[in-house]
């Protein structure tokens, strides 16, 4: 059997000021497919990796849309289309009254498209990632920072990209398996 | 903050008004949260507690199998009085799973940092309020097996829900309220569910949390549509938590009952919901904290603010009440005018009192300093507003009722023994639902905590 192929590599930082600093000068280095692993949201380290990415919000626009319209639609088709009757002497089609359910069902898609579509984005959920083979990676959601430079990054070079990584003084840098 | 850091170890932050002790670190911080959930063993209190609740939720299953049995004349609900304890419980459950959104989303949108150490238990709290909640609504229709006629939904009987009553917008309004807050807990939970399963040792545990985390593994990227969907979570929950309990007070405002037909309902309702909520998270906060040793992460500012806000929330809730009362002289009509006069005077006049002192008075001692950093006081104070709020419901469902336009349409309600069986077997089941969530899952948001040690803070590029 060969040897296993290489998903890529990894440093380990101490604290996040060193993973913004590394994240950075990789980027300015001309490294492209890589990410960052921490075990909190950091927004600097977004700007770091130029990470831009609108399509969320559009999503949930979409899905408050959607769901504005279908609930609207609902309420419409009941009572005036499929089940006309009298109640309370108010008209089939009694706007005010059909604002309540169509603000919910507006909330409640947008909620899933929120949901369903940040899940998707991140191609959650996954059985297996490359990442949780490095050794110490399961540190990523306690303490540590991690940066992983892809083997599939075209200025990738094994030795290359070692030695760059260490520049940064990581904890220490792996070879993260496929 | 180095100062106090060097007095030796983390210490309780009495006076200083932080929202996390010193001499925190990433590791302290989650080791200590992680450990409560997969400690191998259970504390003594949580085994008590957990039977005491389990105990009444044995009393509620056997209430509802003879409420089945017999059908809901076992209850106190009579003419004139038709809803009782079932529609004020499940005001007041609703009511108090509001503090829990109010916590998460709306305290998120305006960047309070302290509110990171409680959201995640009182969301927890919201959701299983609103099971205690929804329980109510769906026995009162009778025929609890045919609830789901309430859901629009295409038969052979041809007919569609009345989308015009109020009581179809509640169904509306709580099964969002009810969905949307689940999803904010679980997708609020993820990265801590990632923790607990890299921390965990056992394989059982492993696969559960690993399960649950889906696979998560903390990537910047993955923490970009994180955020933002955190974000647009709180920006739809909030308008949603505004909603739900207006459209609770709609149930009344709408109908034409004197001491339910008043304007003021929707903003009156949603101050109470927050008011009773804040009153439950320090009711919960407050003893989970000393048992389980939390007081470094629930600091004394977290129950100071949390007593501000009940004050103002209960300053709002005490104008409601000044208002219904003028509202109803002012009118000069003759049913308002007795309405209040009876509420003050009438059967139920110790109700009443009972409820002015509990939400009107008693909470005025907050504004004290003293008693905002006395954990015993504000403990009590909770009590006192849960009890106060459950008191007001009853006021205005209950003696509203009593007495309408015709004398000769009067009468009186008292809950029977299944109607006490019910409320307090729902307790029971809140707490049962607690007890399992602290046990098994991260009850305080580590990833959250994280973020606001000062080892968090960036550096500006030199």
């Amino acid at each position: 059997m060969s040897a296993p192929r290489l998903y890529g590599l990894m440093a380990e930082f101490e604290n996040p000021n060193d993973l913004i600093t590394a994240a950075a000068e990789a980027r300015k280095a001309g490294y492209r497919k890589m990410d960052a692993y921490t075990p909190y949201p950091i927004e600097e380290l977004t700007e770091a990796l130029e990470i831009h990415d609108s399509r969320l919000p559009m999503l949930v626009l979409v899905g408050g849309i959607v769901g504005g319209i279908l609930g609207y639609l609902l309420c419409w088709w009941c009572s005036v289309v499929s089940y006309p009757i009298i109640v309370g002497g108010k008209p089939f089609h009694s706007v005010p009254a059909f604002i309540v359910p169509t603000f919910e069902t507006t909330i409640l898609c947008a909620a899933f498209a929120a949901v369903l579509g940040m899940l998707a984005l991140n191609g959650l959920p996954q059985p297996y990632h490359p990442v949780f083979n490095a050794p110490r990676f399961a540190l990523a959601s306690r303490d540590r920072f991690f940066l992983c430079i892809e083997a599939a990054d075209p200025k990738y070079d094994r030795d290359e990209t070692w030695a760059f990584l260490t520049r940064f003084s990581p904890r220490v840098v792996m070879d993260v398996e496929e | 903050m180095s100062a106090t850091a060097g007095t030796g170890g983390p210490r309780a932050p009495r006076e200083s008004g932080m929202i996390v002790a010193p001499g925190h670190t990433f590791t302290s911080v989650t080791d200590k949260i992680a450990s409560i959930a997969l400690g191998r063993r259970t504390p003594w209190f949580w085994w008590i507690g957990t039977a005491f609740a389990f105990g009444l939720v044995m009393m509620l299953l056997a209430t509802i199998t003879h409420l089945v049995f017999k059908g809901v004349g076992i209850w106190g609900v009579d003419i004139p009085v038709g809803w009782g304890f079932d529609i004020l419980n499940f005001v007041w459950w609703i009511g108090i799973g509001h503090a829990g959104t109010l916590i998460s989303a709306i305290l998120l949108l305006l960047r309070q940092k302290w509110r990171t150490s409680i959201n995640r238990f009182a969301e927890a709290m919201t959701i299983f309020a609103v099971s205690c909640a929804g329980l109510y609504p769906l026995l009162h229709t009778g025929r609890p097996w045919m609830d789901y006629w309430l859901i629009p939904y295409p038969n052979t009987m041809g007919v569609w829900p009345n989308f015009r009553s109020p009581l179809i917008w509640d169904v509306f309004a709580v099964s969002t309220y009810a969905t949307v807050s689940l999803l904010f807990w679980y997708v609020g939970m993820i990265p801590d569910l990632a923790t607990l399963r890299d921390r965990s040792k056992r394989l059982t545990a492993k696969i559960a949390y690993g399960m649950l985390a889906m696979g998560w593994r903390g990537s910047a990227r993955h923490w970009q549509r994180y955020e933002t969907a955190s974000l647009l979570l709180a920006g739809l929950a909030t308008p949603l938590v505004l909603s739900v309990h207006s459209v609770v007070s709609l149930d009344f405002a709408a109908g034409i009952i004197p001491g339910w037909h008043a304007t003021i309902f929707p903003p009156y309702f949603v101050a109470g919901a927050i008011y009773a909520g804040f009153a439950m998270v320090m009711t919960l906060a407050i003893p989970l904290r000393k048992l389980y040793g939390l007081e470094d992460f629930i600091t004394a500012k977290h129950l100071d603010n949390m007593a501000k806000i009940t004050l103002a929330t209960g300053l709002i809730v005490a104008y409601g009440y000044a208002m219904e009362a003028f509202m109803a002289w002012y009118s000069g009509n003759v049913y308002e005018r007795y309405m209040i006069w009876n509420r003050m005077t009438g059967p139920y006049k110790h109700m009443y009192w009972a409820l002015i002192f509990c939400n009107v008075i008693s909470p005025q001692v907050l504004w004290f300093r003293k008693v905002r950093q006395s954990v015993g006081a504000l403990f009590c104070m909770a009590m006192i507003v849960n009890v106060g709020m459950w008191l007001e419901r009853y006021v205005i469902i209950v003696v509203s009722l009593h007495r309408d336009f015709l004398p000769s349409a009067w009468g009186m309600y008292h809950g029977t023994i299944f109607d006490w069986s019910m409320f307090i077997g729902t307790i029971g089941l809140f707490l049962a639902l607690l007890f399992l969530f602290i046990r098994f899952l991260p009850m305080i948001s580590i990833f959250e905590m994280r973020t606001i040690l000062p080892e968090a803070k960036v550096k500006e590029p030199a």
